[in-house]
């Protein structure tokens, strides 16, 4: 009573009570707050195996590319398993990759034929977040594809590491949290092509686009007219073509008597391979037109396109991420641990898939966690050498990878089937670089991530 | 302006053959034997993978692999060597170098044999059964067809190459005394619409001029009568089963240089020669051929930048908007006959 009487009062001691339960029970969710988030996400991995979600085109007008990306995503998952001669794992700097899978699980995929088509790629990306568990969805070899999986990762918060996608469009004014692009862009092609093609062909030159109908094709042609015009160039016209069309003689013809002296296709994959020859094939250039030679310029291609065009690309200028004559150590390995695998080279679309899931797992070993939240921060902002690309940044801005981009041509006389492009010019990481802000866009949130 | 026209009209005409081709083959099955076929697009195709094979076989080379040197990829060096000319020296080469033309031969006894089978292990059980019935069974034969095909060759399309004398294109206004390099065409295309008027002029004189062609005439005017005078009606509608393979199957061969062929190659064609057909009016031979080509050298115009300024997309719609203006104004298309495909 005593006590009690100098101050312990019983309302002290209820005070004292009610603090010190509170004070146990909730500092500690307050302090573990991000440990407790990182437990509870979509498809978190709880076995000692993880799943990637392989989303690729195997029929349809990139077929070609999907297949070529399939083996490079086996050949990386056999690296990243230990299996192998590691590949790329020996030349990433800085690495945190040990060659025992991921966190320590192992690696395995499931796959899904988006058939060049957005819709059913989605849908495919869908099934394996849903149903198959993938921690990370990648792949995809058109534009299309890619802004409407990643659309969807960002909705699932699974983190997207896209393949072949060549539209601003994707890290631009549809960029997203969740998504990544380690391959250039329309308006880095026109950045490389424009000076090269000033040099070669002169200022003052008529061009006739055909462009593919869909987010790809109409930013190459936005991006492509503006470098042309900074030279002084005129466009004549820009003529939409339906994606996956076989027959291009319609669109061809106007071309003969349009007053232009240069085609510029903005076409990729199959549709390329369909246009090019044909374009050849109407005598275009053979040509002269305002006393000049009639020319084809490809301002994107790659070297399963140029092996499908056969002679009709000999002589024709574009743009390429990568090829695998180059000779830095990262083209060389690669190339070597592709070639031994498969006999045959890879193509860019490879190599930007085999990249691209490197660049995931190593995200994954930096943040210690695959909490998309995490990864995400240790993707952006992050620069790497050693991929073939030379010193390389993930830009946090737009998650768009700035890097050095080639101007190659089709080679005139090839010593094989796969010896078909050139590189002209390797252009430099600073020049290619641009304004994030001026495609506009909104990457949205990483946090809270949401629940599939 | 002219020689816009002039070029779209030539576009017309060779894709209006390729047109006519498949349909006057769908016609001749279904004015025969009342089938709707919907197998000849995959019949088209089986020709053009014809070509394809030929020129696998054509083109083989002996593979030695040095393992004491390796390719800049890092697998072991393949040298390479043609088998062909190396067994016939320069005739080989020549026979690579035609393997399209060189194709039709090997392709016509192996399509007839494909038709006839056809005809006779599966397309006859269904004559009697409802025409929903054997579009069912026809449709499901070329998805068939197609995965077999997509297995053995891969889902990516092949590209044939066309003799080297007759690639780049033709100067046609020099040809007609204009002037020069104003009106070119390639000369495969020339030779694919000169090549698709003689097969159609030829499955014609053979109707028209032979006493099998006028046996099945008759057949196909009034089938029962012809029975009743003691000939074999079914045998002859079995054997021009096997010509409409052969007609589709040689199309589909000529037609490899100009689209690299893959799986799916004959159902792009299919629906589009189903429209021809029906434009043409069922069963009518020279309506096929006349559809074809009318909807061919439409599409053409249509797909005129002067065109699409005005009407946007229309060249994406022209063949279907000419059928419904078509079949509304003549419902049993252009040469349509009374009772045919009608209850």
């Amino acid at each position: 009573m005593t006590l009690l009487k100098r101050g312990l009062t019983r309302r002290r001691v209820m005070q004292t009570g009610m603090a010190g339960i509170i004070g146990a029970g909730v500092a500690p969710i307050m302090f573990t707050r991000g440990a407790w988030a990182q437990e509870d996400f979509c498809n978190n991995p709880t076995g000692d195996t993880v799943t990637i979600g392989l989303n690729l085109p195997l029929t349809g007008a990139y077929a070609e590319e999907g297949a070529d990306e399939q083996k490079a995503y086996e050949l990386a998952i056999a690296h990243l398993n230990g299996e192998g001669d590691g590949g790329l794992l020996n030349v990433l700097a800085p690495s945190a990759l040990k060659g025992n899978g991921i966190l320590g699980k192992k690696v395995g995929y499931v796959s899904s034929d988006s058939q060049t088509k957005s819709d059913v790629a989605r849908a495919g990306a869908t099934r394996m977040i849903e149903r198959d568990g993938a921690i990370m969805i990648t792949g995809g070899s058109s534009s299309g594809e890619a802004i409407a999986v990643q659309g969807l990762c960002q909705e699932k918060g699974i983190i997207f590491m896209a393949g072949l996608t060549h539209s601003n469009d994707t890290t631009g004014k549809d960029k997203r949290r969740y998504g990544f692009r380690h391959f250039f862009n329309a308006y880095q092609s026109g950045i490389a092509l424009g000076p090269v093609l000033g040099q070669e062909y002169g200022a003052d030159r008529r061009a006739y686009h055909l462009t593919a109908d869909y987010t790809w094709g109409w930013t190459q042609e936005e991006s492509i007219k503006a470098a042309t015009e900074a030279l002084g160039w005129e466009t004549v016209a820009a003529v939409r073509t339906p994606l996956g069309s076989t027959d291009y003689s319609q669109y061809l013809t106007p071309i003969l008597n349009s007053g232009a002296d240069v085609l510029i296709l903005n076409h990729y994959g199959l549709d390329m391979v369909n246009s090019l020859p044909q374009a050849v094939q109407f005598g275009l250039r053979d040509r002269q037109a305002n006393g000049k030679q009639f020319q084809i310029v490809t301002p994107l291609v790659s070297e399963l396109m140029a092996k499908g065009a056969g002679e009709a690309m000999q002589g024709v200028f574009g743009t390429s991420n990568w090829h695998w004559n180059l000779q830095d150590p990262g083209s060389i390995a690669f190339t070597k641990s592709f070639g031994a695998a498969y006999g045959s080279p890879p193509s860019q679309a490879a190599h930007t898939a085999y990249v691209q899931m490197l660049l995931y797992a190593d995200a994954v070993e930096r943040a210690g966690t695959f909490y998309p939240p995490e990864v995400i921060k240790a993707l952006e902002g992050h620069e790497f050498d050693g991929m073939g690309n030379g010193k390389t940044l993930y830009r946090a801005e737009d998650h768009q990878c700035m890097k050095s981009v080639l101007v190659v041509q089709g080679n005139e006389a090839p010593t094989s089937e796969f010896d078909v492009l050139n590189v002209v010019q390797e252009v430099d990481r600073e020049t290619t670089t641009y304004d994030p802000s001026i495609f506009g866009g909104e990457l949205g949130p990483a946090e809270p991530a949401p629940l599939c | 302006m002219f020689e816009v026209i002039f070029l779209q009209f030539l576009n017309g005409l060779d894709k209006g053959a390729a047109y006519a081709l498949i349909a006057l083959g769908l016609t001749l099955v279904f004015g025969t034997l009342g089938v709707v076929n919907f197998a000849h697009g995959a019949l088209f195709m089986l020709g053009a993978f014809c070509a394809v094979t030929v020129r696998m076989f054509l083109t083989m080379e002996t593979v030695t692999v040095d393992p004491t040197q390796l390719s800049p990829w890092g697998a072991p060096l393949e040298i390479r060597e043609p088998l062909v000319q190396a067994w016939l020296g320069d005739f080989g080469a020549v026979l690579v170098n035609y393997s399209v033309p060189f194709s039709i031969l090997i392709t016509i006894p192996i399509m007839l044999l494909v038709g006839i089978g056809l005809e006779r292990g599966i397309i006859k059980h269904f004559y009697k059964r409802p025409h929903a019935e054997q579009i069912l069974v026809t449709f499901g034969l070329a998805i068939v067809a197609q995965e077999v095909i997509k297995s053995i060759f891969g889902p990516n399309p092949i590209p044939q190459p066309m003799p080297t004398d007759l690639r780049g294109a033709a100067d046609i206004g020099a040809w007609l005394g204009m002037q020069a390099n104003v009106i070119t065409y390639p000369i495969w295309r020339l030779v694919y619409f000169l090549f698709a008027g003689v097969v159609i002029g030829a499955v014609f004189a053979f109707l028209q001029f032979t006493t099998f062609g006028m046996v099945v005439r008759a057949g196909m005017a009034d089938r029962e009568t012809v029975g009743l005078l003691g000939i074999n009606i079914d045998r002859r509608f079995t054997i021009m089963f096997g010509l409409a393979a052969v007609v589709a199957g040689v199309a589909g061969v000529m037609y490899t240089p100009l689209l690299p062929p893959n799986y799916h190659i004959g159902m792009d064609f299919l629906v589009l020669s189903f429209v021809v057909v029906v434009v043409g009016g069922m069963g009518s031979l020279p309506g096929a051929v006349a559809a074809g080509f009318l909807l061919g050298i439409l599409q053409s115009f249509a797909s005129m930048n002067q065109v699409k300024a005005i009407f946007p997309g229309i060249d994406q719609i022209i063949i279907y908007l000419v059928a419904v203006v078509i079949l509304l104004v003549r419902p049993r298309g252009l040469l349509g006959r009374r009772g045919v495909m009608e209850a």
